[in-house]
Protein backbone atom coordinates (compact mmCIF):
# COMPACT_ATOMS: atom_id res chain seq x y z
CA UNK A 1 0.00 0.00 0.00
CA UNK A 2 2.81 2.40 0.92
CA UNK A 3 6.29 1.86 -0.43
CA UNK A 4 9.35 4.07 0.07
CA UNK A 5 12.64 3.29 -1.69
CA UNK A 6 15.74 5.24 -0.60
CA UNK A 7 13.70 8.33 0.00
CA UNK A 8 15.44 11.50 1.06
CA UNK A 9 13.87 14.82 1.89
CA UNK A 10 15.09 18.30 2.58
CA UNK A 11 13.32 21.63 2.95
CA UNK A 12 14.67 24.09 0.40
CA UNK A 13 18.46 24.10 0.41
CA UNK A 14 18.65 22.88 4.02
CA UNK A 15 20.10 19.58 5.22
CA UNK A 16 18.28 16.31 4.65
CA UNK A 17 15.71 15.75 7.38
CA UNK A 18 15.03 12.24 6.12
CA UNK A 19 17.72 9.99 4.69
CA UNK A 20 17.49 6.75 2.75
CA UNK A 21 14.05 5.84 4.03
CA UNK A 22 12.93 2.46 2.80
CA UNK A 23 9.69 1.00 4.07
CA UNK A 24 6.70 -1.00 3.03
CA UNK A 25 3.29 -0.86 4.70
CA UNK A 26 0.93 -3.69 3.89
CA UNK A 27 -2.85 -3.16 3.60
CA UNK A 28 -4.58 -3.51 6.97
CA UNK A 29 -1.39 -2.97 8.99
CA UNK A 30 -1.06 -0.72 12.05
CA UNK A 31 2.27 0.99 12.71
CA UNK A 32 3.36 3.49 15.27
CA UNK A 33 5.87 6.07 14.15
CA UNK A 34 8.08 6.99 17.07
CA UNK A 35 11.06 9.21 17.66
CA UNK A 36 12.10 12.25 19.59
CA UNK A 37 10.76 15.67 18.74
CA UNK A 38 12.48 16.91 15.58
CA UNK A 39 13.37 13.38 14.46
CA UNK A 40 11.38 13.86 11.25
CA UNK A 41 8.10 12.09 12.10
CA UNK A 42 5.91 14.86 10.71
CA UNK A 43 8.06 15.13 7.59
CA UNK A 44 7.70 11.41 6.93
CA UNK A 45 3.95 11.60 7.41
CA UNK A 46 3.76 14.61 5.07
CA UNK A 47 5.39 12.50 2.39
CA UNK A 48 2.79 9.78 2.98
CA UNK A 49 -0.19 12.12 2.82
CA UNK A 50 1.28 13.98 -0.16
CA UNK A 51 1.79 17.34 1.51
CA UNK A 52 5.45 17.29 0.48
CA UNK A 53 7.48 15.76 -2.31
CA UNK A 54 10.70 13.82 -1.70
CA UNK A 55 14.05 15.28 -2.73
CA UNK A 56 15.08 11.85 -3.97
CA UNK A 57 13.95 8.25 -4.03
CA UNK A 58 10.70 6.61 -5.00
CA UNK A 59 7.36 6.77 -3.25
CA UNK A 60 4.55 4.51 -4.30
CA UNK A 61 1.02 4.74 -2.88
CA UNK A 62 -1.68 2.25 -3.73
CA UNK A 63 0.73 0.79 -6.32
CA UNK A 64 1.07 4.18 -8.06
CA UNK A 65 4.40 5.98 -8.41
CA UNK A 66 3.55 9.49 -7.26
CA UNK A 67 6.41 11.08 -9.21
CA UNK A 68 4.85 10.13 -12.53
CA UNK A 69 1.21 10.47 -11.53
CA UNK A 70 -0.65 13.26 -13.41
CA UNK A 71 -1.72 16.14 -11.17
CA UNK A 72 -5.38 15.68 -12.06
CA UNK A 73 -5.35 12.21 -10.48
CA UNK A 74 -3.89 13.40 -7.17
CA UNK A 75 -7.19 14.53 -5.55
CA UNK A 76 -8.72 11.07 -5.98
CA UNK A 77 -5.60 9.53 -4.41
CA UNK A 78 -5.70 11.98 -1.51
CA UNK A 79 -9.31 11.04 -0.79
CA UNK A 80 -8.10 7.52 -0.05
CA UNK A 81 -5.88 8.91 2.69
CA UNK A 82 -7.35 10.25 5.93
CA UNK A 83 -5.20 12.64 7.92
CA UNK A 84 -5.41 13.63 11.57
CA UNK A 85 -3.21 16.69 11.78
CA UNK A 86 -1.06 17.40 14.82
CA UNK A 87 -2.83 20.71 15.42
CA UNK A 88 -6.23 19.36 14.24
CA UNK A 89 -6.47 22.07 11.55
CA UNK A 90 -10.21 22.38 11.93
CA UNK A 91 -11.77 25.23 9.98
CA UNK A 92 -12.77 27.77 12.58
CA UNK A 93 -15.76 29.33 10.87
CA UNK A 94 -17.38 25.98 10.10
CA UNK A 95 -19.40 23.94 12.59
CA UNK A 96 -18.27 20.51 13.75
CA UNK A 97 -20.78 19.06 11.28
CA UNK A 98 -19.46 21.08 8.34
CA UNK A 99 -15.83 20.31 9.24
CA UNK A 100 -16.53 16.60 9.17
CA UNK A 101 -18.65 16.95 6.02
CA UNK A 102 -15.83 18.66 4.13
CA UNK A 103 -14.18 15.55 2.60
CA UNK A 104 -17.58 14.39 1.37
CA UNK A 105 -18.46 17.79 -0.06
CA UNK A 106 -15.20 18.08 -1.98
CA UNK A 107 -15.87 14.58 -3.32
CA UNK A 108 -19.29 15.70 -4.56
CA UNK A 109 -21.36 13.38 -2.33
CA UNK A 110 -25.10 14.17 -2.28
CA UNK A 111 -26.18 16.40 0.62
CA UNK A 112 -28.74 13.94 2.02
CA UNK A 113 -26.05 11.27 2.29
CA UNK A 114 -23.71 13.78 3.92
CA UNK A 115 -26.31 14.62 6.56
CA UNK A 116 -26.90 10.96 7.31
CA UNK A 117 -23.25 9.84 7.46
CA UNK A 118 -21.83 12.84 9.29
CA UNK A 119 -24.54 12.82 11.96
CA UNK A 120 -24.03 9.10 12.46
CA UNK A 121 -20.25 9.41 12.78
CA UNK A 122 -20.34 12.39 15.13
CA UNK A 123 -22.81 10.48 17.30
CA UNK A 124 -20.43 7.52 17.28
CA UNK A 125 -17.54 9.66 18.56
CA UNK A 126 -19.79 11.15 21.24
CA UNK A 127 -20.46 14.55 19.72
CA UNK A 128 -24.15 14.22 18.90
CA UNK A 129 -24.87 17.24 21.08
CA UNK A 130 -22.27 19.39 19.36
CA UNK A 131 -23.09 19.09 15.66
CA UNK A 132 -23.44 22.83 15.18
CA UNK A 133 -20.71 23.87 17.60
CA UNK A 134 -17.77 25.86 16.27
CA UNK A 135 -14.33 24.37 17.03
CA UNK A 136 -13.44 27.27 19.32
CA UNK A 137 -16.30 26.32 21.66
CA UNK A 138 -15.19 22.67 21.92
CA UNK A 139 -12.67 21.23 24.37
CA UNK A 140 -9.34 19.86 23.14
CA UNK A 141 -10.63 16.30 23.30
CA UNK A 142 -13.79 17.19 21.40
CA UNK A 143 -11.78 18.97 18.73
CA UNK A 144 -9.58 15.91 18.49
CA UNK A 145 -12.61 13.71 17.86
CA UNK A 146 -13.93 16.11 15.21
CA UNK A 147 -10.53 15.94 13.52
CA UNK A 148 -10.58 12.14 13.64
CA UNK A 149 -14.15 12.05 12.34
CA UNK A 150 -13.13 14.29 9.44
CA UNK A 151 -10.21 11.97 8.69
CA UNK A 152 -12.34 8.82 8.59
CA UNK A 153 -15.65 10.08 7.15
CA UNK A 154 -14.55 9.28 3.60
CA UNK A 155 -13.68 5.70 4.66
CA UNK A 156 -10.04 6.05 3.68
CA UNK A 157 -7.91 3.01 2.99
CA UNK A 158 -5.00 4.64 4.78
CA UNK A 159 -5.24 6.74 7.94
CA UNK A 160 -2.30 8.89 9.00
CA UNK A 161 -2.34 10.52 12.43
CA UNK A 162 0.32 12.96 13.55
CA UNK A 163 0.57 13.09 17.35
CA UNK A 164 -3.19 12.61 17.69
CA UNK A 165 -2.95 12.36 21.46
CA UNK A 166 -0.62 15.26 22.00
CA UNK A 167 -3.21 17.54 23.54
CA UNK A 168 -5.36 15.17 25.55
CA UNK A 169 -5.05 13.42 28.91
CA UNK A 170 -3.81 9.84 29.29
CA UNK A 171 -7.28 8.37 29.59
CA UNK A 172 -8.62 10.06 26.46
CA UNK A 173 -5.39 9.27 24.61
CA UNK A 174 -5.87 5.59 25.40
CA UNK A 175 -9.50 5.70 24.23
CA UNK A 176 -8.50 7.42 20.99
CA UNK A 177 -5.95 4.68 20.35
CA UNK A 178 -8.66 2.09 20.93
CA UNK A 179 -10.77 3.95 18.37
CA UNK A 180 -7.90 3.69 15.88
CA UNK A 181 -7.66 -0.03 16.60
CA UNK A 182 -11.37 -0.37 15.85
CA UNK A 183 -10.84 1.37 12.51
CA UNK A 184 -7.88 -0.90 11.82
CA UNK A 185 -10.06 -3.94 12.47
CA UNK A 186 -12.44 -2.60 9.82
CA UNK A 187 -9.55 -2.80 7.33
CA UNK A 188 -8.02 0.67 7.48
CA UNK A 189 -4.24 0.82 7.32
CA UNK A 190 -2.89 3.05 10.08
CA UNK A 191 0.26 5.01 10.74
CA UNK A 192 0.16 6.85 14.06
CA UNK A 193 3.01 9.14 15.02
CA UNK A 194 3.60 9.59 18.73
CA UNK A 195 6.45 10.52 20.98
CA UNK A 196 4.50 9.16 23.97
CA UNK A 197 6.43 5.94 24.60
CA UNK A 198 4.28 5.03 27.58
CA UNK A 199 1.14 5.14 25.49
CA UNK A 200 2.69 3.27 22.57
CA UNK A 201 3.93 0.55 24.94
CA UNK A 202 0.33 -0.24 25.83
CA UNK A 203 -0.40 -1.45 22.28
CA UNK A 204 0.87 -4.44 20.44
CA UNK A 205 1.82 -2.91 17.07
CA UNK A 206 5.17 -2.62 15.26
CA UNK A 207 7.06 0.65 15.45
CA UNK A 208 8.79 2.66 12.80
CA UNK A 209 11.43 4.48 14.77
CA UNK A 210 13.05 7.64 13.43
CA UNK A 211 16.33 8.94 14.76
CA UNK A 212 18.53 11.53 13.04
CA UNK A 213 16.47 11.24 9.87
CA UNK A 214 16.94 7.49 9.57
CA UNK A 215 14.24 4.87 10.00
CA UNK A 216 14.36 1.51 11.69
CA UNK A 217 11.57 -1.00 12.04
CA UNK A 218 11.02 -2.36 15.54
CA UNK A 219 8.84 -5.37 15.95
CA UNK A 220 5.92 -5.24 18.39
CA UNK A 221 6.98 -6.04 21.93
CA UNK A 222 4.56 -8.94 21.91
CA UNK A 223 3.12 -8.23 25.30
CA UNK A 224 1.52 -4.90 25.44
CA UNK A 225 0.64 -3.34 28.78
CA UNK A 226 -3.08 -2.59 28.64
CA UNK B 1 -27.33 38.35 -3.61
CA UNK B 2 -25.14 35.57 -4.98
CA UNK B 3 -24.39 34.32 -1.49
CA UNK B 4 -23.60 30.64 -1.25
CA UNK B 5 -21.99 28.38 1.31
CA UNK B 6 -18.22 28.82 1.23
CA UNK B 7 -15.64 26.67 2.99
CA UNK B 8 -13.37 29.71 3.05
CA UNK B 9 -14.46 32.70 5.16
CA UNK B 10 -13.66 35.15 2.38
CA UNK B 11 -16.37 37.55 3.53
CA UNK B 12 -14.72 38.01 6.89
CA UNK B 13 -11.25 39.10 5.92
CA UNK B 14 -10.07 42.41 4.55
CA UNK B 15 -8.63 41.02 1.31
CA UNK B 16 -11.66 41.93 -0.77
CA UNK B 17 -13.00 44.82 1.28
CA UNK B 18 -11.97 47.51 -1.18
CA UNK B 19 -12.60 45.48 -4.31
CA UNK B 20 -16.23 46.62 -4.78
CA UNK B 21 -15.12 50.25 -4.46
CA UNK B 22 -12.34 49.77 -6.98
CA UNK B 23 -14.70 47.98 -9.38
CA UNK B 24 -17.32 50.70 -8.82
CA UNK B 25 -14.80 53.37 -9.80
CA UNK B 26 -13.69 51.35 -12.82
CA UNK B 27 -17.26 50.78 -14.01
CA UNK B 28 -18.05 54.46 -13.39
CA UNK B 29 -15.14 55.58 -15.60
CA UNK B 30 -15.90 52.93 -18.22
CA UNK B 31 -19.57 53.93 -18.26
CA UNK B 32 -18.68 57.56 -18.80
CA UNK B 33 -16.22 56.66 -21.53
CA UNK B 34 -18.79 54.41 -23.20
CA UNK B 35 -21.51 57.05 -22.81
CA UNK B 36 -19.14 59.61 -24.34
CA UNK B 37 -18.52 57.27 -27.26
CA UNK B 38 -22.26 56.81 -27.82
CA UNK B 39 -22.86 60.56 -27.67
CA UNK B 40 -20.02 61.38 -30.07
CA UNK B 41 -21.17 58.71 -32.50
CA UNK B 42 -24.76 59.89 -32.28
CA UNK B 43 -23.81 63.52 -32.84
CA UNK B 44 -21.59 62.64 -35.80
CA UNK B 45 -24.33 60.54 -37.36
CA UNK B 46 -26.86 63.33 -36.95
CA UNK B 47 -24.51 65.89 -38.46
CA UNK B 48 -23.62 63.54 -41.30
CA UNK B 49 -27.29 62.83 -42.04
CA UNK B 50 -28.20 66.50 -41.61
CA UNK B 51 -25.62 67.58 -44.16
CA UNK B 52 -26.33 64.77 -46.63
CA UNK B 53 -27.55 66.39 -49.86
CA UNK B 54 -26.97 69.88 -48.50
CA UNK B 55 -24.66 72.05 -50.55
CA UNK B 56 -23.95 75.77 -50.35
CA UNK B 57 -22.97 77.79 -53.39
CA UNK B 58 -21.02 80.87 -52.48
CA UNK B 59 -20.96 83.70 -55.00
CA UNK B 60 -18.61 86.68 -54.75
CA UNK B 61 -19.95 89.80 -53.05
CA UNK B 62 -21.83 92.36 -55.17
CA UNK B 63 -19.63 94.80 -57.01
CA UNK B 64 -18.90 98.11 -55.28
CA UNK B 65 -21.99 100.34 -55.05
CA UNK B 66 -24.36 97.40 -54.57
CA UNK B 67 -25.23 97.16 -58.23
CA UNK B 68 -26.81 93.83 -59.24
CA UNK B 69 -24.56 91.85 -61.64
CA UNK B 70 -27.00 89.03 -62.41
CA UNK B 71 -24.69 86.39 -60.88
CA UNK B 72 -27.38 84.97 -58.59
CA UNK B 73 -29.89 84.59 -61.41
CA UNK B 74 -27.26 83.00 -63.66
CA UNK B 75 -26.22 80.58 -60.96
CA UNK B 76 -29.81 79.65 -60.15
CA UNK B 77 -30.57 78.99 -63.81
CA UNK B 78 -27.51 76.79 -64.14
CA UNK B 79 -28.15 74.95 -60.90
CA UNK B 80 -31.85 74.31 -61.48
CA UNK B 81 -31.02 72.86 -64.88
CA UNK B 82 -28.54 70.40 -63.40
CA UNK B 83 -29.71 66.77 -62.95
CA UNK B 84 -29.89 65.74 -59.30
CA UNK B 85 -30.49 69.23 -57.98
CA UNK B 86 -33.76 69.15 -56.05
CA UNK B 87 -33.92 72.83 -55.15
CA UNK B 88 -31.80 75.95 -55.28
CA UNK B 89 -32.82 78.91 -53.10
CA UNK B 90 -30.81 82.06 -52.55
CA UNK B 91 -30.46 83.26 -48.99
CA UNK B 92 -32.16 86.63 -48.70
CA UNK B 93 -30.69 89.56 -46.84
CA UNK B 94 -32.67 88.78 -43.69
CA UNK B 95 -31.44 85.18 -43.45
CA UNK B 96 -27.87 86.24 -44.22
CA UNK B 97 -28.11 88.84 -41.46
CA UNK B 98 -29.33 86.12 -39.08
CA UNK B 99 -26.35 83.90 -39.93
CA UNK B 100 -23.91 86.74 -39.36
CA UNK B 101 -25.56 88.14 -36.26
CA UNK B 102 -23.47 86.10 -33.77
CA UNK B 103 -20.36 87.87 -35.11
CA UNK B 104 -21.64 91.23 -36.39
CA UNK B 105 -24.65 91.83 -34.15
CA UNK B 106 -28.35 92.10 -35.02
CA UNK B 107 -28.36 95.78 -35.99
CA UNK B 108 -25.97 95.63 -38.90
CA UNK B 109 -27.26 96.13 -42.47
CA UNK B 110 -25.65 93.37 -44.55
CA UNK B 111 -26.63 95.13 -47.76
CA UNK B 112 -23.88 97.63 -47.04
CA UNK B 113 -21.25 94.98 -46.44
CA UNK B 114 -19.28 93.07 -49.08
CA UNK B 115 -20.51 89.69 -47.91
CA UNK B 116 -20.67 86.71 -50.27
CA UNK B 117 -24.07 85.80 -51.64
CA UNK B 118 -25.20 82.28 -50.71
CA UNK B 119 -27.45 79.80 -52.47
CA UNK B 120 -28.83 76.90 -50.45
CA UNK B 121 -28.87 73.82 -52.61
CA UNK B 122 -30.66 70.49 -52.00
CA UNK B 123 -29.36 67.65 -54.11
CA UNK B 124 -29.99 63.97 -54.53
CA UNK B 125 -26.59 62.51 -53.52
CA UNK B 126 -27.16 59.48 -55.75
CA UNK B 127 -27.71 61.55 -58.90
CA UNK B 128 -25.83 64.78 -58.41
CA UNK B 129 -22.28 65.00 -59.80
CA UNK B 130 -20.86 67.63 -57.45
CA UNK B 131 -17.28 67.83 -58.88
CA UNK B 132 -18.71 68.49 -62.37
CA UNK B 133 -21.17 71.01 -60.99
CA UNK B 134 -18.33 72.76 -59.15
CA UNK B 135 -16.38 73.09 -62.40
CA UNK B 136 -19.39 74.43 -64.30
CA UNK B 137 -20.37 77.03 -61.70
CA UNK B 138 -16.76 78.23 -61.44
CA UNK B 139 -16.57 78.56 -65.22
CA UNK B 140 -19.89 80.45 -65.38
CA UNK B 141 -19.25 82.79 -62.46
CA UNK B 142 -15.60 83.55 -61.66
CA UNK B 143 -14.94 83.40 -57.96
CA UNK B 144 -17.92 81.14 -57.23
CA UNK B 145 -17.40 78.24 -54.77
CA UNK B 146 -19.39 75.10 -54.13
CA UNK B 147 -19.15 73.79 -50.58
CA UNK B 148 -20.60 70.37 -49.77
CA UNK B 149 -19.29 70.71 -46.13
CA UNK B 150 -17.40 67.47 -46.63
CA UNK B 151 -13.98 68.86 -45.72
CA UNK B 152 -15.28 70.27 -42.45
CA UNK B 153 -17.34 67.21 -41.68
CA UNK B 154 -14.45 64.83 -42.45
CA UNK B 155 -12.28 66.70 -39.97
CA UNK B 156 -15.01 66.49 -37.35
CA UNK B 157 -15.53 62.78 -38.04
CA UNK B 158 -11.78 62.15 -37.72
CA UNK B 159 -11.82 63.98 -34.41
CA UNK B 160 -14.83 61.92 -33.38
CA UNK B 161 -13.02 58.69 -34.23
CA UNK B 162 -10.02 59.86 -32.23
CA UNK B 163 -12.30 60.55 -29.25
CA UNK B 164 -13.85 57.11 -29.59
CA UNK B 165 -10.40 55.52 -29.73
CA UNK B 166 -9.40 57.39 -26.57
CA UNK B 167 -12.59 56.25 -24.85
CA UNK B 168 -11.92 52.65 -25.90
CA UNK B 169 -8.35 52.92 -24.60
CA UNK B 170 -9.71 54.22 -21.29
CA UNK B 171 -12.08 51.25 -21.03
CA UNK B 172 -9.21 48.83 -21.77
CA UNK B 173 -6.91 50.53 -19.25
CA UNK B 174 -9.63 50.61 -16.63
CA UNK B 175 -10.31 46.92 -17.28
CA UNK B 176 -6.61 46.13 -16.89
CA UNK B 177 -6.49 47.99 -13.58
CA UNK B 178 -9.59 46.12 -12.40
CA UNK B 179 -7.95 42.80 -13.33
CA UNK B 180 -4.81 43.76 -11.36
CA UNK B 181 -6.95 44.73 -8.36
CA UNK B 182 -8.69 41.35 -8.46
CA UNK B 183 -5.35 39.53 -8.79
CA UNK B 184 -3.96 41.29 -5.71
CA UNK B 185 -7.17 40.78 -3.71
CA UNK B 186 -7.24 37.09 -4.64
CA UNK B 187 -3.58 36.59 -3.79
CA UNK B 188 -4.14 38.29 -0.46
CA UNK B 189 -7.14 36.03 0.14
CA UNK B 190 -5.01 33.00 -0.69
CA UNK B 191 -2.32 34.14 1.71
CA UNK B 192 -4.80 34.89 4.51
CA UNK B 193 -6.56 31.55 4.10
CA UNK B 194 -3.52 29.50 3.18
CA UNK B 195 -4.11 27.07 6.07
CA UNK B 196 -7.71 26.33 5.04
CA UNK B 197 -6.76 26.11 1.36
CA UNK B 198 -4.06 23.60 2.29
CA UNK B 199 -6.53 21.49 4.31
CA UNK B 200 -8.96 21.47 1.38
CA UNK B 201 -6.12 20.52 -0.94
CA UNK B 202 -4.95 17.70 1.33
CA UNK B 203 -8.38 16.17 1.85
CA UNK B 204 -8.70 15.80 -1.90
CA UNK B 205 -10.39 18.97 -3.14
CA UNK B 206 -9.77 19.50 -6.81
CA UNK B 207 -8.15 22.79 -7.79
CA UNK B 208 -11.41 23.80 -9.48
CA UNK B 209 -13.33 23.29 -6.22
CA UNK B 210 -11.00 25.63 -4.33
CA UNK B 211 -10.95 28.13 -7.21
CA UNK B 212 -14.76 28.20 -7.25
CA UNK B 213 -14.79 29.53 -3.70
CA UNK B 214 -12.78 32.57 -4.82
CA UNK B 215 -14.67 32.84 -8.12
CA UNK B 216 -18.08 33.24 -6.51
CA UNK B 217 -16.73 35.71 -4.00
CA UNK B 218 -15.10 37.79 -6.77
CA UNK B 219 -18.24 37.57 -8.95
CA UNK B 220 -20.40 38.89 -6.13
CA UNK B 221 -18.01 41.71 -5.25
CA UNK B 222 -17.56 42.59 -8.93
CA UNK B 223 -21.28 42.80 -9.64
CA UNK B 224 -22.00 44.74 -6.43
CA UNK B 225 -19.27 47.24 -7.24
CA UNK B 226 -20.32 47.33 -10.88
CA UNK B 227 -23.93 48.18 -10.04
CA UNK B 228 -22.79 50.97 -7.69
CA UNK B 229 -20.49 52.38 -10.38
CA UNK B 230 -23.22 52.20 -13.02
CA UNK B 231 -25.76 53.98 -10.81
CA UNK B 232 -23.25 56.79 -10.22
CA UNK B 233 -22.49 56.96 -13.94
CA UNK B 234 -26.19 57.10 -14.87
CA UNK B 235 -26.69 59.96 -12.41
CA UNK B 236 -23.70 61.78 -13.89
CA UNK B 237 -24.86 61.27 -17.48
CA UNK B 238 -28.38 62.39 -16.53
CA UNK B 239 -26.89 65.52 -14.96
CA UNK B 240 -24.82 66.26 -18.05
CA UNK B 241 -27.86 65.67 -20.27
CA UNK B 242 -29.97 68.05 -18.20
CA UNK B 243 -27.22 70.68 -18.36
CA UNK B 244 -26.88 70.24 -22.13
CA UNK B 245 -30.64 70.58 -22.60
CA UNK B 246 -30.64 73.76 -20.54
CA UNK B 247 -27.83 75.26 -22.64
CA UNK B 248 -29.72 74.22 -25.78
CA UNK B 249 -32.86 75.97 -24.54
CA UNK B 250 -30.97 79.22 -24.14
CA UNK B 251 -29.63 79.24 -27.64
CA UNK B 252 -30.72 76.87 -30.34
CA UNK B 253 -27.39 77.19 -32.07
CA UNK B 254 -25.76 75.59 -29.07
CA UNK B 255 -27.62 72.36 -29.76
CA UNK B 256 -24.38 71.25 -31.34
CA UNK B 257 -23.52 70.26 -27.77
CA UNK B 258 -23.95 66.55 -27.12
CA UNK B 259 -27.65 66.28 -26.45
CA UNK B 260 -28.12 62.68 -25.41
CA UNK B 261 -30.40 61.15 -28.00
CA UNK B 262 -28.85 57.73 -28.64
CA UNK B 263 -31.46 54.95 -28.86
CA UNK B 264 -32.45 53.16 -25.66
CA UNK B 265 -31.00 49.83 -26.73
CA UNK B 266 -27.58 51.47 -27.01
CA UNK B 267 -27.89 52.83 -23.49
CA UNK B 268 -28.87 49.33 -22.40
CA UNK B 269 -25.29 48.37 -23.33
CA UNK B 270 -24.22 50.14 -20.17
CA UNK B 271 -26.14 47.53 -18.16
CA UNK B 272 -23.69 44.96 -19.47
CA UNK B 273 -20.82 46.69 -17.64
CA UNK B 274 -21.58 45.44 -14.09
CA UNK B 275 -22.08 41.92 -15.42
CA UNK B 276 -18.87 42.20 -17.41
CA UNK B 277 -17.07 43.52 -14.33
CA UNK B 278 -18.35 40.56 -12.30
CA UNK B 279 -17.37 38.03 -14.97
CA UNK B 280 -13.91 39.57 -15.41
CA UNK B 281 -13.40 39.47 -11.63
CA UNK B 282 -14.61 35.87 -11.55
CA UNK B 283 -12.36 34.72 -14.37
CA UNK B 284 -9.36 36.61 -12.99
CA UNK B 285 -9.84 35.09 -9.53
CA UNK B 286 -10.12 31.61 -11.04
CA UNK B 287 -6.94 31.94 -13.10
CA UNK B 288 -5.05 33.45 -10.14
CA UNK B 289 -6.08 30.64 -7.77
CA UNK B 290 -5.37 27.88 -10.28
CA UNK B 291 -1.91 29.32 -10.92
CA UNK B 292 -1.22 29.48 -7.18
CA UNK B 293 -2.48 25.94 -6.57
CA UNK B 294 -0.18 24.59 -9.26
CA UNK B 295 2.70 25.43 -6.93
CA UNK B 296 1.30 23.14 -4.22
CA UNK B 297 2.54 19.52 -4.17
Amino acid sequence: MVRFENVGMRYGAGPEVLRDITLRLEPGSFHFLTGASGAGKSSLLKLIYLAERPSRGLISLFERDIATMPRREMPALRRRIGVVFQDFRLIEHLSAFDNVALPLRVAGVAEHQIVEHVSELLTWVGLAEHLQARPATLSGGQQQRVAIARAVIGRPSLLVADEPTGNVDEDLAYRLMRLFEELNKLGTTLVVASHNETLVDRFDHPRLHLAHGELTLQRAPGKAKR
Amino acid sequence: MLRRRLDLPLDRDGSGRFLPWIVALMVYLSSLALAGTLVVRDVLERWDQGLQGTVTVELPAKPAGGKEDGAVELALKLLRATPGVLSAEPLDAKRTAQLLSPWLGAEVDVAELPVPRLIDLRVDPARADLPALRQRIKAAIPGAELDDHRRWLDRVIRTGFALQAVAFAIVVLVGAVAVLAVVFATRTGLAVHHAVVEVLHLIGARDGYIARQFEWHALRLGIEGGIAGLVLAVLTVAGVAAAAERVGAIDDAMRLLPIIEAPLYEWALLLVLPVAAGLIAMLTARITVLQALKRMP
